[in-house]
């Protein structure tokens, strides 16, 4: 995988040979200020095809505010460079339990956050229906979209290795 | 298209179901058709499952998306996060045929197809754009005589490319939002830091995600303001839930009320605040509720700002 890493961020169309380590991402970040994340080491671990990158746990401290992105003076897509980092570290089955979790959520549920007995009664506090009306109130749109979710293959993606 | 279709996402319709009963009395009162997306489901939320599979991320986001198709609605997002997830699939999605076709090979199997004939809206843009802040106050009956810390979170305006929004290190669109209610948007220290919650950090990393939060948070406190307006559910549970976290991890006593911005329209479009669901929220500021209650029933003088 490591020698492919560069490669496969090319595929994606996600260049980041042009960084010249100017810092400026790891400067702006809002995470980095306060976390382990250090961007521009991502960054270089990347185009330095190092294995290591994508165990790294510094990778999931990224909030994805894209400010590094939007800042970089070589215009390097960066957060969609993580965004890819973190995919493929998801395939080598680096994942946080929590994020196991959410995903068990949408697969049962279809939502990542689903409705609870509290809310229902906000709800109706509020004169709504206690069910909104998305796919938790809808049982063959709940069914189809199980079936997506098995036919994209995410249950067994995200199934404890 | 001028019909719309509300997008609820989660948080929205199972936590904080006084941002949905809001946007739709505001949505009412400016006359803007705007139907219910039967069947939709997670969008999905873009910083998790954008980073755990594409083909995942894009067919769930098209599956909501061909379901707007079908009513013939452009869809309306009242979430950054939605936003971010389904605006900019409906982007990847029109501009590459080839990852269009493979999306719509999962699609097939049930008996769907992404056509790529709607537009992805956020309400913040789409007030601007559509009504823009002359307009819209002509709505507002009930001028707010609040201060205001305006945060417009990272997916609204970020990444910029598509977004038509102009620059991103200091916006104002949104602040011209905010005042055309009467509301005077005070300017802070970082304001345009992200809420700490997005890209699965809030759920991964609890306490890295709490440590941004509070950095956020004093700066507020330091700007002396009434209320945090944002406009998007997932940054408004990281203030108001989050807030009391940060509390209790870090021996603070932060009691800012948080609002999302159809909260804080629909009061200056003359509804009460329990009509808007915002005394449902974890932090309980009396003293806020107190004014916002004054201000609705007409007993304090907006004159005086």
């Amino acid at each position: 995988m490591s020698e492919e890493l560069l490669k496969v961020l090319k595929a994606a169309g996600l260049d980041i040979l042009s960084c010249m380590h100017c810092g400026t991402c790891t400067g702006s970040c809002p995470s980095g200020r306060h976390t382990g994340l250090n961007t521009r080491r991502i960054i270089r671990d990347a185009r330095k095809n190092r294995a290591t990158v994508l165990s790294d746990d510094a990778l999931w401290l990224c909030t994805t505010c894209y400010t590094c992105q939007e800042r970089c003076p070589r215009g390097i897509p960066i957060t969609d460079a993580i965004l890819e980092l973190r995919r493929l570290a998801v395939r080598e089955g680096f994942m946080l339990p929590e994020h196991r979790l959410v995903s068990k959520m949408v697969l049962e549920c279809g939502h990542a956050v689903p409705l609870d007995e509290e809310t229902k009664k906000k709800r109706e506090e509020l004169g709504l229906d206690p069910i909104p009306e998305t796919v938790q109130k809808y049982p063959e749109a709940l069914e189809g979209l199980k079936i997506l979710l098995k036919t994209c293959k995410f249950d067994e993606l995200v199934a404890e290795k | 298209m001028e019909k719309l279709s509300l997008f609820l996402g989660c948080i929205v319709p199972n936590r904080y179901p006084g941002i949905e009963k809001a946007t739709k009395l505001c949505l009412q009162k400016l006359e803007v058709d705007a139907s219910d997306l039967p069947g939709a489901s997670c969008c999905p939320a873009p910083g998790v499952f954008k980073s755990f599979d594409k083909a995942t991320w894009l067919a769930l986001a098209s599956r909501n998306i061909v379901l707007s198709e079908k009513m013939e609605r452009d869809i309306l997002t009242v979430c950054n996060g939605c936003y971010g997830s389904l605006a900019d699939a409906n982007i990847e999605l029109k501009k590459d045929p080839e990852m269009k076709a493979r999306t719509n090979t999962c699609l097939k199997e049930i008996g769907m197809e992404f056509k790529g004939t709607t537009e992805v809206r956020h309400i913040i843009e789409f007030l601007y754009k559509e009504f823009g802040p002359e307009k819209l106050k002509g709505f507002i009956t009930t001028p707010l005589d609040l201060r205001v810390a305006l945060h417009y979170g990272c997916h609204l305006i970020k990444p910029s490319k598509e977004r038509n929004l102009g620059e991103t290190e200091a916006p104002e669109f949104f602040d011209e939002l905010v005042e055309a209610t009467g509301a005077k948007s005070v300017d802070y220290t970082d304001k345009m830091m992200c809420c700490g919650a997005g890209g699965g950090v809030r759920s991964g990393h609890a306490a890295e995600s709490l440590e941004m939060l509070e950095h956020k948070l004093a700066c507020i406190r330091n700007a002396k303001v009434d209320c945090i307006v944002n406009a998007c559910p997932f940054c408004h549970l990281q203030f108001d839930k989050g807030q009391l976290a940060v509390n209790e991890k870090f021996g603070t006593d932060y009691s800012i009320p948080v609002l999302h911005y159809s909260q804080l329209l629909g009061l200056a479009l003359g509804f009460s605040p329990d009509e808007l669901g915002i005394e449902q929220n974890a932090v309980q500021n009396i003293e806020f509720l107190a004014k916002i209650y004054e201000i609705s029933a007409g007993l304090k003088s907006t004159t005086q700002c």
